[in-house]
Parts: C-alpha cells; structure tokens; sequence
C-alpha cells in the first residue's frame, strides 16, 4: 500500500474507502460547484449589466445549468473531416482529468482531503500544466487556424505566468515552512493574505491568466478568434471543455483560498461551509475582473508576465527570505505594515517604467 | 537555429463575432501580425441603387431606412433634400428644426453603439454595450412616441416630416437631456481611463492626416486625424446656420481620438438639441407634395454629416415618376479605404480593435 497520508488522517481508518469515499466526494464536489459557479457568474454578472440573468427555469433560475446540459447532450457531435481525430478526441480528457486531480491535496477542513501529501503544492504546481497540453491538443487536432492561434496563446501564456505564479507560492511556502497545503493552512494564525500581500497580487493575476479569464481571455477571445482552441467542438465534447474551465476557476480559488486566506478556517460556521463561502467570495472576485475589464493583447500579456510580475515576484521572495532569516520573531502586525507598504511603494514604482508591448512593424 | 517560417491567411468573416456584419477581411498573418490584408465586400448587397430606379420618389423613401440601420433617422434627410432641391420643394421652419433634433438625437444613439461596440471588440464582456443600450432605449422610445417606430423610422417627407411632435414628446425630451450629460460623464469616466483601453487603443491604427484626405474619409474618423471638417459647418443645410456648436477634433488620429471625437460629439449634439428646442417654431409640419411626384429634368446632389461621416444622395431625374439614378454616397464604405494602410503591421487583436474604431455599418457599405 502506498503511504498516502499518515493513518491518524484517514477519516474511515481504510485505506481503500477512505480513497473511495473521497474520490466520490471530489467528484461530486466540483461537478455540483461548476453547476452552481455557470448559474452564478450568469446571475451575477447580469447584475453589472443591469439585466436580470436566466431567472426562468426552477426558482431563481436555478435549474439553467441542468436545461443546459441536456441541451447539449442532445446536440450532433461534429468531428472535423481534415483534422487529427485521435488527437481531437483525447484532447478533453486530457484538459479535463488534472483539474480534477488538483483536488486530491486541497483539504476541505482538517484531514478532509484525499491524500495529504507532505509536498501537496508542488503537485499542484506542477499538474495544473498538464491541461495546457489538452488545450494544445484540441487547438492542433482541429486543423483550424483560429484553433491553432488559441491554442498557441495558451501555451505561451501558461509558460510565461507558471514562473510568477510559482515564486510567489514559495513566498508563502518560506512563512509556512511546509509544503503540505494542511499545514499551510494550520501555519495562517493570520490569512497570509495580510503576511504576503504582493505575493498575492501575482498569484491572483497569475491565476487568471492561467485559467484564461479575463483580462487574460485571449485563448478564447471571442472578439477576435471566434472561440480559440474549442471553435470547432460541439456537443459533450465541448461541455467537457466548458466544465474544465469552470472546474480550473473552481480550483484556482480553492488553492488562493488555501494558501491566502486561511482555507477552512473561520469562526461559528463548520469549517467546510468556510471553505466554501471563501471559495465563492475569490470566484466572486473573477467575474466581477470579468465584468469590469477589456482584454489585453498577447505582447501585452507577455510584457506584463516578465517585466511586471516577475520581477515584482523575484523581490517579493527575497524580502520574505530575509525576513524569515533574519527577524524570524518579528512580531506579525509589524509585518503586516511593512510589506503593505512595500507593496504599494513598489508597484507605483514599477509602474511608473512598465512600458507594455511593442507598436506597429514594418512589414 | 532559425525555424523556417511562412506566412498563413486567415479569413476574418464574413461569419465572424466582430465584423459588423458580414464584412471580410482576408488577412495574410506572419504569426501574431498582419502582413497584408484584403477586405472583401458585398455580401450584403442587395442593388437597393438599382432597385430604386423602378420605384416612385415617394417609395424610396423607406428604402433609405436600409442602408444604415443603425441610425435610419438620418438617412432620409439627404435624399429628401436632394428630391426637395431637384423638385423645387420648400420646407417649413418647423420641420427643418424637428429634422435637425431627430437627427442629433440620432447621432447620439449611433455614437453610443459605436463605443458600446468598440468597447466589446476590446474584449470587455458586453458590460460597456449595455449599459449603451441603456441610454439607447430611452431615445428610441422618443422615436417612437413621434413615428411609431423603433428601427426603421421612415420619418422624412418631400416637404417636411411625417408627423408633428406629440405634446408628451418635448417634456420627456428635456428630461432625457437633463440626464444624458451625466450618463456621458460616466462612461467617459469608466472608459477614458481604464489602463487597458489606454494601452489598447492609443497609438492603434494612426491614420495621418493626408492619407485621411487623401483616402476621402469623413465624420469622426477624418476628424480623429485633426481635420476640422464638418458639413453642418462647411456647407450648412437645414438650419444648422442658427446653432453654436464646435467641432471637436484629434490630433492624434489613433483608435482612441476616434473614440474621444464620439464623446465630445455627443455633448455638442446635445447642445445643439436644446438650441433647436428653444427656438422651434410652431406652424405646420409638411408641405401638401404630390403623391406621384414628377419632378423636372435635371440632377441634384445633397449631403448632411451623417453620424458616420458625409452621406450624399445624388438623384437624377428624367421627368417620369421614377428616378433615372439614385446613388448613394455611402460614408462608411469610403471610410474603409484606408482600413488597409491602418491595419497592416498590427496584430490581429489590434486589426479587430481600428476596424472596430472606424465605426462601420454593412447595411451602407454593401447597398
């Protein structure tokens, strides 16, 4: 047997049912938030739009996702003559499968979780790159150029924000001193949200740009690729796309979540309902970025990813070394101030020389 | 090592989200940029210049509603004015003042769509169209409550306009300009400043000055490039003579003046309104024309600036009821013709955002 977790932590004692009844829970855990997260963001965005969103099927519109789903299931599924079927069929599997895995290591609340793994966010780290290859997969099989150019902004995009995104996760691996996500969360006296505040920044927008979401949109931008690396799916195939993406939205806030704000801690509430209500405020946060902001474009993207967060990211990691080095006893609030300061003194700064994308070539 | 590479066309439309329509564009691409590109036209021809030489002067009329639909109420006013001019037709005071409110009210719906649509071509979800959509509504529902219509308001006559103001029509109105600066006010405030849209649009798509006079375009784009160039102030028609106005221009002549001039124009318009609110005259709204109207042998030319740019309508008549020819100047297909010297160059994100800019209608492109 494979020493997952230490047996104290296996809720049912089991091995094999503990894996059952989690794999289960996860299971039904993300399908039912990615049903609630596509009638929410519709409602909730509809409300920046003063419009009232679906509000027609069940109360509140509730059952819009259900109606959807059999709407899709119904529909003719399409595979393109020219492209590379093998290639085309694999590729939602292959996008769908890791975000569902991230979840085995983000516990729900203390011991909860599937497999408490002693370097549980390196295993995030480095699964959460496998959907790409998915993304890429669909982009190339379809034999369309509109796929191919999405899919090529994925990957370019991913392999340029996995490196910000990284370094500020070490940032709060370095105040925690674990890798473990429990222990992380067990280390957040206070949320580390307040500890590492520009570590947060980058992993936020990091975050967004890794589950293509707006500003960072630009695998699917519809304005300009139609739909990006999915043009041409339809049916089943595509749903699978569509709850990959809900499903990675869904992970990234559960892991800021983790590693920021203090995962299922919280007063009163169990702490399963805390994790949940955290969950929601962060996705909450998504979609109102969704609502507010128009898209960048790619060099933009790529000039923000190495000449803004990366150095910002390198010297927020830095800063956090010294500290834990050299004033491991600093007491928290002055902390706290300090790198709220730093933070808003070195993104003025930065800004102030930032200077995104290239203008026109001469061709 | 140096990969060997080639460019790839793409075709952008005519099935494509942000065309406007059923515009194309063929674009030769070297990865991310636009090496050459070749817009297509024509798939929403429909001959209306050729369909109009079998029809009465009076049936042409609705036919005009259907170049640019988006902004129909406008439309009229240069091919009745030019029918006018050919038949020797007067106007009453009060129609020329209620055409030149429906027309400014008009051209601030369409400057609301087209930033509302530029806005969504940068990739802001919808929120921005809206919300235009919002203000839209309200001055629609004045078109209605003058013509009982929404889209297609087929409201110019020969000799004045087709129906008189209703008395609920002036009260709303004043309301509706009461608000319509503050609602400009905001948008402008959410829009002009946003980083994004900033990096997005200023420096995009820079049509210089002489290639804009060169290229013949007009409206807001011409303008955008820092021409001060304005039918309603160089060649005054209606009673555009008797209102104080500016005409706001760029300098720049990038994507963003050419957002900035819809703005300022916006609030000129809406100067203009109140003026004409003031001074409208009462008296009848329509001359009696004939119904089969014959006007003499001749031609005649008359343009407007058209929310778009300068709409002309050039009618020749042959003495029978019908027009011996009716053209069409249409603004936006001519705006068009620098669309190449502009995009070249830029990524493809940046050639949906100047196309977008440029604020065309495929309805008065295609005919």
């Amino acid at each position: 047997m494979i020493d997952f977790a230490p047996q104290e932590l296996l809720w049912s004692g089991n091995f094999w049912l503990h894996l059952l009844l989690f794999a289960g829970m996860i299971i039904t855990f993300i399908l039912l938030m990615v049903m609630f997260f596509i009638w929410y963001e519709r409602r909730f965005i509809s409300r920046f739009q003063i419009r009232v969103g679906p509000n027609r099927a069940g109360p509140f519109g509730l059952l819009q996702p259900v109606a959807d789903v059999v709407k899709i299931l119904t529909k003719e599924d399409i595979v393109p003559a020219r492209g590379d079927k093998i290639v085309f069929w694999l590729a939602p599997i292959v996008a769908l499968a890791p975000v569902f895995m991230m979840f085995a290591v983000i516990p729900f609340q203390g011991g909860a979780l599937l497999a408490d793994l002693n370097i549980g966010i390196l295993y995030i780290v480095a699964i959460s790159s496998v959907a790409s290859i998915g993304v890429f997969m669909a982009g190339w099989g379809s034999n369309n150029k509109y796929s191919l150019i999405g899919a090529m902004r994925d990957v370019a995009q991913l392999v340029s924000y996995e490196i910000p995104l990284v370094l500020s996760i070490v940032g709060v691996v370095l105040v925690a001193g674990s890798l473990s996500l429990t222990e992380i969360v067990e280390a957040q006296t206070v949320p580390f949200i307040l500890l590492q505040p520009l570590g947060f920044l980058i992993f936020f927008i990091g975050s967004l740009a890794e589950i293509n979401r707006t500003p960072f949109d630009l695998v699917e931008a519809d304005s300009e690729i139609v739909a990006g690396y999915n043009i041409e799916y339809s049916g089943m195939k595509w749903a699978t796309f569509f709850l990959m993406e809900y499903a990675e939205a869904l992970t990234s806030s559960a892991i800021i979540t983790t590693l920021f704000l203090g995962g299922w801690k919280g007063p009163l509430l169990p702490p399963f309902l805390w994790f949940i209500i955290k969950v929601v405020a962060v996705f909450s946060v998504i979609v109102w970025v969704r609502a507010t902001i128009p898209r960048f474009r790619i060099d933009q993207v790529m000039a923000f990813a190495w000449k803004f967060l990366l150095p910002l990211a390198l010297i927020n990691l830095l800063l956090t070394s010294m500290q834990v080095v050299f004033w491991p006893e600093a007491p928290i609030w002055s902390i706290i101030i300090a790198s709220l300061f730093i933070m808003t003194a070195l993104i003025l700064i930065w800004s102030k020389f930032l200077k995104m994308g290239g203008g026109r070539l001469e061709v | 090592m140096a990969l060997k590479t080639e460019p790839f066309a793409i075709n952008l439309g005519p099935l494509h989200p942000s065309t406007h329509g059923v515009f194309r564009m063929r674009a030769t691409m070297d990865g991310e940029v636009i090496v050459d590109l070749e817009p297509v036209f024509g798939y929403l021809h429909r001959g209306i210049e050729k369909l109009a030489e079998g029809r009465t002067y009076k049936q042409n009329i609705p036919f005009t509603d259907r170049l640019d639909y988006i902004s129909s109420m406008s439309n009229g006013l240069p091919y009745v004015m030019a029918v006018e001019k050919l038949a020797g037709i007067a106007v009453p005071e009060r129609a020329e003042y209620l055409r030149v409110i429906m027309a400014e009210l008009q051209r601030i719906v369409n400057h609301l769509i087209a930033v509302g649509t530029l806005a969504n071509d940068l990739g802001a979800f919808q929120t921005p169209f809206l919300y235009m959509f919002r203000e839209r509504e309200r001055i629609i529902d004045l078109f209605e409550m003058v013509c009982g219509q929404r889209l297609l308001y087929n409201y110019m006559r020969f000799g004045g306009v087709s129906h008189d103001i209703p008395d609920e029509f002036l009260p709303a109105l004043k309301k509706l300009l009461n608000r319509l600066p503050g609602f400009i006010a905001e948008y402008d405030q959410l829009l002009a400043e946003n980083e994004i849209l900033l990096a997005r649009t200023k420096g995009i798509g820079i049509l210089p000055k002489k290639l804009a006079i060169n290229s013949s375009a007009s409206g807001p784009v011409l303008r955008a490039s820092g021409v001060k160039w304005d039918i309603r102030k160089a060649d005054p028609y209606s009673v555009y003579d008797r209102f104080e106005f500016d005409i706001p221009t760029g300098s720049a002549g990038d994507c963003y003046d050419r957002y900035r001039i819809k703005i300022a124009e916006m609030l000129q318009s809406i100067r203009i309104i109140e003026q004409a609110i003031e001074q409208l005259p009462p008296g009848k709204v329509w001359n009696k024309v004939p119904l089969r109207l014959r006007p003499p042998v001749g031609e005649a030319f008359a343009h407007i600036e058209a929310p778009k740019g300068e709409l002309g309508f050039y009618v020749v008549s042959d003495g029978s009821e019908k027009p011996y020819r009716f053209h069409v100047r249409a603004s936006t297909l001519i705006n068009l013709t620098a669309l190449r010297d502009m995009i070249v160059g830029w990524k493809l994100a940046d050639a949906i955002v100047i196309f977008g800019s440029i604020d065309i209608c495929l309805g008065e492109v295609d005919r």
